[in-house]
């Protein structure tokens, strides 16, 4: 006669294969990567109402050609030099002591015949339809990095700490509510302090 | 005495193997848990250049991705070998970017619509003419917060 305390076991021996089987098919499917890149803002595409007059001087023009070679306010310079090149001008504060412009904590060559402030400063980007992106991004990059590197020193010098590091754990989801309004105020600063100015015009085609 | 000696001694017990289906479900929440499912797979070459001065992607609900690149073997037989824009499966002229982009601005949810990033995911080897295209298409719909999605490594590579 069979027993009758009971159903008969179930055999669980075989679960760690389906398991195995589902973990197999998550790994295949998924990715782990977070993407990370240069943010940029476009310009908005209808024109400003009233037309903003920039002197010359206060705009640095980027040229890349399509053989990859570039001309920096009409100079033709290596790529590696672009970054130098960018933060003179930047951090040029050409403005006279006294004048509303003045940039007290430019350390550039107070040229006058470059930028007034950082505040004013262009940088104006040009490419030509055949660039590569490669080189394009490369340009991108150097640019942001002088940037970077000022605001870098300006937050050393305010805070103590980098204006890269700031802003990563400003941007951070993680971070607490409390630490971010503290950096926000910092992170502003630093950010007006060199206002990013990067002019995209459209391409030419020649 | 006997009661110590009872015991069989020789062979070890078997390990009890009951707890390994626990261990790999733990595992498959793991990895459930901190992957994203790929949502498309990719018809274009991707190599992406290198960059330093980047900022990281926060949030996978917040960005709309353009491909572009040059069609992989496969397709190339059909598509040329001219580099292509993808939007999620399919090839598509940079004139439907835009329409693309409002359809996928309208899937997501209300206060998102406002904070949408676009992940530029272009080939280095791609010209600027085609992004030039994009760029004015992204314009045209307002979406400006673009990422030109990179790998972390010297920009200088990308000139060889």
């Amino acid at each position: 006669m069979a027993r009758r305390a009971g159903a008969p076991e179930v055999n669980a021996g075989s679960m760690a294969d389906i398991a195995f089987l589902l973990l197999i098919f998550f790994l295949v499917t998924t990715t782990i990567e977070t993407d990370a890149g240069l943010d940029r803002m476009l310009p908005p595409i209808e024109p400003p109402d009233t037309d903003v007059i920039i002197k010359q001087k206060n705009i640095f023009q980027v040229n890349i050609n399509m053989n990859g070679q570039l001309l920096a306010d009409d100079e033709l310079i290596e790529l590696k030099d672009l970054r130098a090149k960018a933060m003179a001008f930047l951090d040029n504060g050409g403005a006279a002591s006294g004048s509303p412009d003045y940039c007290s904590y430019c350390k550039g060559r107070r040229d006058l015949s470059s930028s007034d402030s950082p505040a004013k400063a262009i940088i104006s980007l040009k490419n030509d339809r055949e660039t590569k992106y490669g080189t394009y991004i490369t340009v991108q990059n150097e640019l942001v990095g002088a940037y970077n590197d000022l605001r870098n020193r300006e937050s050393e010098r305010l805070f103590g700490r980098k204006f890269t590091d700031m802003e990563a754990e400003y941007l951070n989801p993680e971070t607490a509510q409390s630490a971010k309004d503290d950096l926000k105020d910092k992170v502003k600063r630093i950010q007006d302090l060199f206002p990013q100015k990067l002019s995209e015009a459209e391409t030419t085609s020649n | 005495m006997s009661k110590f000696s009872k015991k069989k001694s020789g062979e070890l017990p078997p390990v009890s193997t009951a707890s390994l289906p626990d261990i790999v479900f733990m595992l498959l929440f793991f990895f459930m848990t901190v992957t994203v499912m790929k949502d498309s797979s990719l018809k274009v070459q991707n190599v992406l250049p290198n960059a330093n001065e980047i900022k990281k992607l926060e949030k996978k609900d917040r960005v709309i991705y353009i491909y572009v690149g040059k069609p992989t073997q496969e397709f190339q037989k059909v598509f040329g070998t001219e580099p292509k824009i993808q939007l999620n499966d399919k090839f598509a002229d940079p004139s439907a970017v835009g329409d693309y982009i409002l359809a996928e601005r309208a899937k997501k949810s209300q206060e998102l619509q406002n904070v949408l990033t676009t992940s530029l995911k272009v080939d280095k080897n791609a010209n600027m003419g085609l992004i030039s295209d994009i760029k004015q298409e992204l314009r045209k719909v307002n979406a400006l917060k673009v990422n030109y999605t990179t790998y972390d490594g010297d920009a200088f590579n990308n000139l060889q």
